[in-house]
């Protein structure tokens, strides 16, 4: 189990990485001056972008300590 | 430490009552977002439209998770009782100022009061419930954490009915003008008076036992924010409880208790009314299930309760979902009449235009009725120049969907009680006494506020992408709620109630 827990930190870091990328691409994808849906205004972007990468790169914490074996069971 | 079942009752009813009304407050306002954006933000005025913005956005992501930090400092630095009666005041000052300003038309900096208001409701909230949840938590003996603190967790849901019945209540009484004049204020001016009844209970309370104990002994935390995140040993938790807990839990909890009611009114167009009050009686028949699953998770753990909950979603929500479309969707019905009527008036907008209305209501085999409305605009001078300019359908289902409409719902309520039900005992004691309010609080609000929040934005905009169809926003919480579920059942153990005093490892598998 351990193993398993510490080879998924990968995976956790790659997923924040991935999770930034897709969001900037969706937000310069989104973003149109005549577009009236939310998806189409640079403000909610904005607040997400600013809100959501310090949570990407918490994801990316918690694979990197996965991955040192922080959250490895310790045998009683 | 723990207290006689007469003074365990009175905490809870203390912290729920309080909890309930924020939660109340905190809901009218999107209830009412359409009349309050008319009185406050009018469109083709692209001040107030970004303030619009801000407001519904900002008060969500920001700063209920800001508010959770504060708040949760001040808790774990001076007590629980009068920080979670600090959010009470400012939600309901919030909530009482909002109903008194005057609307745009009469006072321009109206929509910056609005949206300041709507901030400290926002930052209130990201402090209160990680308050209650404490303050119950450190009060209720060992083995009933899970049953006590589900009373907390049931008040989200009452919440948003005593909103919606409230504002239905004072819809059917007064006129229609009448509403829209003054009406529309008295859900919020209604706010004071609850939030009165609420500080007196509250005040009549003593502090968290466990918090007492600390504090006279000198042991609470100095820096609780710098504890909370700045030490590996802790950071290290609160990202486990987000992303193996909370984050899944969030977004289950908004697709049952709010996607389900916009995919309904929008996407299958159903009548207002008659699914408002078919939702009521969903999230009525199922708010007791949040009680028995905290109570079920003191007798089998936190963890697979919470985690069932969220499989059950990730599978369910595809079908059920489909179900609610096919109700709605009149092309797999046989029409038996249809019968149009034509309203021509001059334009409000422009008087060189006229507008027609074309309403077609038709009716189906199986007592379904669609109404469909088409706006167009014919120009005076030029009459042939017509064009369709909008679209609005309205289907109305005949009562015997009913049963199977609150059923669907139903379930999709009872997904978010298994994993809403045990949080609070699990997030409570998953952190030591003297940064638990802080600790608690951030991962809950990130969870709920944000990755809960992001559901309707995230939703559209997979919508928006080619050959993508009506079920296709629900892969965001899908997938989200996957990855909680992998990260839950790896890392987290299902330990059932400790000493809440305890060791953090000890919820590692």
């Amino acid at each position: 189990m351990n193993t398993i827990k510490k080879n998924l930190g990968f995976i956790w870091i790659l997923l924040a990485i991935v999770a930034i990328g897709l969001l900037l691409q969706s937000a310069f994808t989104h973003i149109k001056p005549d577009g009236k849906l939310d998806i189409n205004k640079p403000m909610p972007w904005m607040i997400i972008i600013i809100v959501f990468i310090p949570i990407a790169l918490g994801l990316g914490l918690f694979g990197w300590y996965a991955l040192k074996g922080e959250y490895d069971r310790k045998e009683s | 430490m723990s207290l006689s079942t007469k003074g365990i009752w009175k905490v809870i009813t203390a912290s729920s009552v309080g909890t309930l009304i924020e939660w109340y407050d905190f809901y009218i306002f999107g209830s009412l977002a359409t009349i309050i954006s008319e009185k406050f933000f009018p469109t083709g005025n692209p001040t107030t439209a970004f303030l619009a913005t801000l407001a519904t956005f900002a008060a969500g992501f920001i700063v209920r998770p800001f508010g959770a930090l504060v708040f949760g400092r001040l808790g774990d630095l001076i007590g629980r009782k009068h920080t979670f009666l600090l959010t009470l005041v400012i939600m309901g000052g919030s909530t009482f100022l909002i109903g008194c300003i005057p609307e745009y038309k009469n006072f321009h900096a109206a929509p910056y009061l609005i949206l300041l208001l709507r901030l400290l409701q926002g930052l209130a909230l990201g402090g209160e419930y990680g308050g209650a949840a404490t303050y119950v938590a450190e009060h209720a003996p060992a083995n009933k954490r899970g049953y006590y603190t589900s009373w907390i967790q049931t008040t989200a849901t009452l919440g948003l009915f005593v909103s919606l019945l409230v504002i239905l209540t004072i819809q059917n009484t007064l006129s229609k003008e009448a509403y829209v004049d003054w009406g529309w204020r008295l859900p919020f001016l209604l706010s004071i008076l609850l939030v009165l009844v609420s500080i007196v209970i509250r005040m009549k309370m003593n502090e968290s036992p466990l918090f007492a104990k600390l504090k006279s002994e000198g042991k609470t935390s100095t820096n609780p924010l710098k504890e909370s995140f700045g030490k590996k040993q802790n950071m290290k938790m609160v990202l486990l409880a987000l992303f193996g807990a909370t984050m899944g839990q969030g977004v289950v909890w908004y697709t049952g208790q709010f996607y389900a009611q916009t995919f309904l009114l929008k996407t299958c167009n159903l009548e207002p009314t008659q699914t408002n009050t078919w939702i009521g009686i969903a999230l009525l028949l199922a708010t007791p299930f949040f009680v028995f699953f905290g109570w079920l998770s003191d007798k089998i753990g936190r963890k697979i309760i919470m985690l069932f909950g969220m499989l059950l979603a990730i599978f369910c929500y595809r079908p059920i979902f489909t179900a609610m479309y096919n109700m709605s969707d009149v092309k797999q019905k046989q029409e038996l009449t249809s019968e149009i009527t034509i309203r021509k008036i001059l334009s409000a907008d422009n008087p060189k235009d006229s507008v027609i209305f074309k309403t077609t209501v038709a009716t189906y085999s199986d007592h379904t009725k669609l109404a469909q409305t088409e706006k167009y605009t014919q120009e005076t001078l030029k009459p042939d120049n017509i064009k369709l300019v909008e679209t609005k359908k309205l289907v109305t289902l005949d009562s015997s969907y009913r049963l199977k409409l609150i059923s669907l719902v139903f379930i999709l309520v009872l997904f978010v009680t298994m994993v809403y039900g045990p949080i609070a005992a699990f997030l409570v004691e998953l952190f030591p006494t003297k940064i638990r309010y802080t600790s608690m609080s951030l991962p809950y609000h990130i969870g709920n506020g944000v990755f809960g929040g992001l559901v309707p934005f995230i939703a559209t905009l997979i919508t928006v992408t080619p050959g993508s169809n009506y079920l296709s926003g629900l892969w965001y919480p899908i997938g989200v709620a996957a990855v909680c579920l992998v990260i839950g059942t790896l890392y987290l153990t299902n330990k059932k109630d400790e000493n809440v005093t305890d060791d953090v490892n000890d919820y590692i598998q």
